[in-house]
C-alpha cells in the first residue's frame, strides 16, 4: 500500500493505493496521526484507490475522525469510497459517523 | 476433531490448505488462498469478498490475542468445499483463545461512545453462516491448539 499526503491552505488531502489490512494499517495511521500531530483536523481521504479495508483499517477511520471532531475543531472526510470499502463501513455502523463524497472535488472543496 | 462438522454433507474434493507464518505480511497470502477456495466453490464476487475478510480478520485475531503479537509460530488454513458450503479452519497453536466469547460492539453508537477495536469477530459473525471454536490437541507432543471454523453457504 501506498499513502500520499498534499497539505492545501485550508485542510490535508490523503490518497492510499492498495490494500489496507492489520500489516498496513499502521502506515495509514502514520500519516493520519502526522497531520493532526501538526494541529491540522480537516482531512479528506480519497480512497479511489483503496482495493480493499479490514477492520484494522477501519479503526484508523475511526481514531482518527475522533481525534479530528474534538472540540468541534475538523473533520475526516471520506471521498469514492469502492462498494467492496463502504459494505465493510456500512457493516461497522460507520456510513453516519462520516461525510462521504461521491466527487473528490467537493469533497477537497468542504475542507 | 474439528475437521467433522455437523453438516450432512459429503466432501466433493479434499481439502486444500496452506501453513503461513504468524505475520501480519502472511494476510495477503491467506486471503489470496480463500479467495481462490471461495470462486472455485462458484461463489460470486460479493460472497467471496466476505469471505475474503471475515478469514482476515480471525487470521488477525489469532496473531494479536492467542500468539500474543506478530511470532515465527504458524498458522494452518484449511479450506474444504461441500455441495453448498465452504468450510474455511484455522488452526493454531498459541494461548488459547476463543473469540466467540468476546462481547459484541455496539455498532449503533456515537462517535463520542463508539470504541476504537472490537470489530474483527463481529465481522466474522456478520459474514459467515457459522462460527464455531474448538480447543485441540495438535499434531506431536503439540498441546494446546485452538480451531476456528468459519461456514459459509454458498448463494441459493
Amino acid at each position: 500500500m501506498e499513502v500520499t499526503t498534499t497539505q492545501y491552505k485550508n485542510g490535508d488531502l490523503i490518497t492510499a493505493q492498495g490494500r489496507i489490512d492489520s500489516s498496513t494499517a499502521p502506515q495509514l495511521a502514520e500519516k493520519m496521526d502526522s497531520i493532526t500531530n501538526e494541529g491540522r483536523y480537516k482531512i479528506v481521504f480519497d480512497m479511489t484507490g483503496v482495493e480493499y479495508m479490514s477492520s484494522a483499517g477501519l479503526r484508523v477511520l475511526i481514531s482518527t475522525q475522533k481525534t479530528c471532531k474534538r472540540y468541534n475543531r475538523g473533520e475526516l472526510m471520506l471521498a469514492c469510497v469502492p462498494e467492496r470499502v463502504f459494505n465493510a463501513l456500512d457493516l461497522a455502523g460507520f456510513v453516519q459517523l462520516f461525510s462521504i463524497y461521491d466527487d473528490l472535488v467537493e469533497a477537497v472543496a468542504n475542507l | 476433531m474439528v475437521e467433522s462438522t455437523p453438516e450432512k454433507h459429503s466432501a466433493k474434493e479434499s481439502p486444500s490448505r496452506i501453513t503461513l507464518p504468524a505475520r501480519f505480511a502472511s494476510l495477503d497470502s491467506v486471503r489470496d488462498f480463500v479467495h481462490q477456495a471461495a470462486e472455485e466453490c462458484g461463489m460470486g464476487h460479493k460472497t467471496v469478498c466476505e469471505v475474503e475478510l471475515a478469514v482476515d480478520e480471525a487470521f488477525t485475531n489469532i496473531i494479536e490475542h492467542s500468539y500474543g503479537g506478530e511470532s515465527q509460530e504458524q498458522i494452518e488454513c484449511i479450506c474444504r468445499q461441500t455441495n453448498d458450503l465452504l468450510v474455511v479452519v484455522l488452526k493454531d497453536c498459541g494461548t488459547p483463545f476463543d473469540p466467540t466469547v468476546v462481547p459484541e460492539p455496539d455498532v449503533g453508537a456515537n462517535l463520542e461512545k463508539r470504541k476504537v477495536g472490537g470489530l474483527g469477530m463481529f465481522f466474522m459473525n456478520q459474514l459467515m453462516d457459522e462460527v464455531r471454536y474448538s480447543f485441540t490437541s495438535g499434531p506431536g507432543d503439540r498441546k494446546n491448539c485452538n480451531a476456528l471454523t468459519l461456514v459459509k453457504r454458498k448463494e441459493c
